[in-house]
């Protein structure tokens, strides 16, 4: 058990010096390394970690949706910990992703803010998945819990294609991704755009993994009590 | 989900289920009667915070319908949910032998129909308070109605049932439900907008998300709503 456990924590220290790492080639590569964008200039060097944290947040959205439904059919509480670890982690990054690009679009733009498609809708998805955490906070009971987050998750995530195209007719200003396109982005600023984004899907991973831990100790520490209890009971009588 | 579960016929246990709500309703009518005032306040007030002018009423109008129905819902439907946990009458649904979605149906088309009956005094109460004469485009308004008040009732029912588990269940409902109702806000305002207009059409696209939201959420009620109701 200490061997595994040891070993465990050895991994997990190698993966968290190595994602560091990535994230600090990452910022180099998006700061210094990559060419100044022709119209925007520096401005545009936001667009590396903006970009790439609202992917990372959709993959962790996604994540959250498998841990619902696999809850729903199997009941095992692994998937309600891996959904919950991945609605904080994924509020993380829809938080990065709604900051920086106000930051972005009050020079590019001369506003902070525009009701556009992947805006509203990233707001939105934001105040759902909030309301997630909320929600989950106000059940006591863990089996109750998990299965009624887990349908309000599968209502949530399949809000968001509806909310994004809904939005998208009544009005959009947000730049179409250009990344693949012919044109689009230089090769370097390829490089570093995709470097970026599996750095932080390694730093989301890695996220996920730790919070995992902590709500799988969490319910151990719950079995204990209730095991303590128990045996307190029996010794009395 | 056991297969003796389902010893009614799913239909059957719906329209059970609905009856015996309209019955619960039309008993004492408090639901009714709360959520009507209350959606006629609303349309009311806003008349204070815009001073719409006819033109603006026509532009504005379609909002003010949709807000003041989607807050009245968030208020109204509280209750389906509510009302059978103070008595535990809910324990005694879900050992009936019918298939659990069965209960969420049967109140879901029972909110929905509460909801139209709201409709029945809100838009001609908002037609004559905003002069906007709405009788020449009844039929298609009609439709958006209820394209709209189905999707509102959808979600709504499944959202009722899953804050009525929760503590602050009256304060955690609309704010699970108006984010959700997003899309559908935005292409009900959009359709009843277009309506509105001095020369009256009727936008296609957005009734095509209006049904496409429907249609996901309902689908998705049917295979996920059951599970909330286990006890």
């Amino acid at each position: 058990m200490s061997v595994e456990n040891k070993s465990s924590a050895a991994l997990q220290a190698l993966a968290s010096i190595l994602v560091s790492a990535m994230i600090g080639i990452a910022i180099y590569g998006a700061f210094i390394w990559a060419p100044n964008e022709k119209t925007m200039g520096f401005l545009q060097r936001i667009f590396y970690f903006h970009a790439a944290s609202g992917q990372v947040m959709i993959l962790a959205f996604s994540i959250v949706f498998i841990g619902n439904v696999c809850y729903l059919l199997r009941r095992k509480p692994e998937w309600d910990w891996l959904a919950t670890s991945a609605v904080e982690v994924g509020l993380v990054f829809n938080t990065i992703s709604l900051v920086t690009g106000p930051i972005w679009a009050k020079p590019a733009w001369g506003i902070w803010w525009d009701w556009d498609a992947r805006l509203t809708s990233t707001f939105v998805l934001w105040i759902l998945y909030i309301a997630y955490l909320l929600l989950r906070r106000l059940i006591e009971n863990p089996e109750r819990r998990a299965v009624v987050s887990s349908v309000f998750g599968v209502f949530a995530f399949l809000d968001v294609p509806l909310v994004y195209f809904s939005i998208w007719w009544w009005r959009t200003q947000h730049p179409p991704p250009l990344i693949f396109k012919p044109g689009g982005l230089s090769p370097e600023m390829l490089k570093v755009f995709m470097f970026t984004m599996a750095s932080l899907s390694a730093l989301m991973v890695i996220m996920i993994w730790q919070r995992y831990k902590l709500e799988s100790l969490r319910h151990t520490v719950e079995e204990l009590k209730i095991e303590a209890e128990y045996r307190n009971d029996g010794g009395a009588r | 989900m056991n297969s003796h579960a389902k010893s009614v016929g799913l239909t059957r246990a719906t329209a059970s289920v609905f009856a015996k709500e309209l019955r619960v309703e039309f008993r004492s009518f408090e639901i009714l009667t709360s959520t009507i005032i209350f959606a006629l306040i609303v349309v009311f007030v806003f008349s204070f915070a815009f001073n719409p002018s006819a033109a603006d009423s026509r532009r504005f109008g379609a909002g003010f319908i949709w807000i003041a129905l989607l807050f009245a819902s968030a208020l109204m439907l509280q209750p389906s949910f509510t009302r059978e946990r103070t008595n535990d009458t809910i324990a005694a649904l879900v050992l009936a032998p019918i298939d659990p979605f069965a209960i969420i149906a049967g109140k879901l088309f029972a909110n929905f129909f509460f909801l139209v009956l709201v409709e029945l005094v809100l838009l001609p109460a908002f037609s004559v308070l905003y002069n906007v004469p709405l009788l020449g485009i009844i039929g298609p308004l009609s439709g958006v109605m209820l394209l709209g008040t189905f999707g509102i009732a959808t979600v709504g029912t499944v959202f009722a049932a899953i804050s009525s588990q929760a503590r602050m269940r009256e304060l955690l409902l609309p704010l699970l439900l108006l984010p959700a109702l997003v899309p559908l806000l935005i292409a009900c305002t959009g359709a009843t907008m277009g309506l509105l207009a001095e020369s009256p059409e009727l936008p296609i696209s957005w009734l095509a998300v209006m049904a496409c939201f429907d249609l996901v959420f309902f689908t998705a009620a049917w295979l996920f709503g059951g599970y909330l109701l286990e006890e």
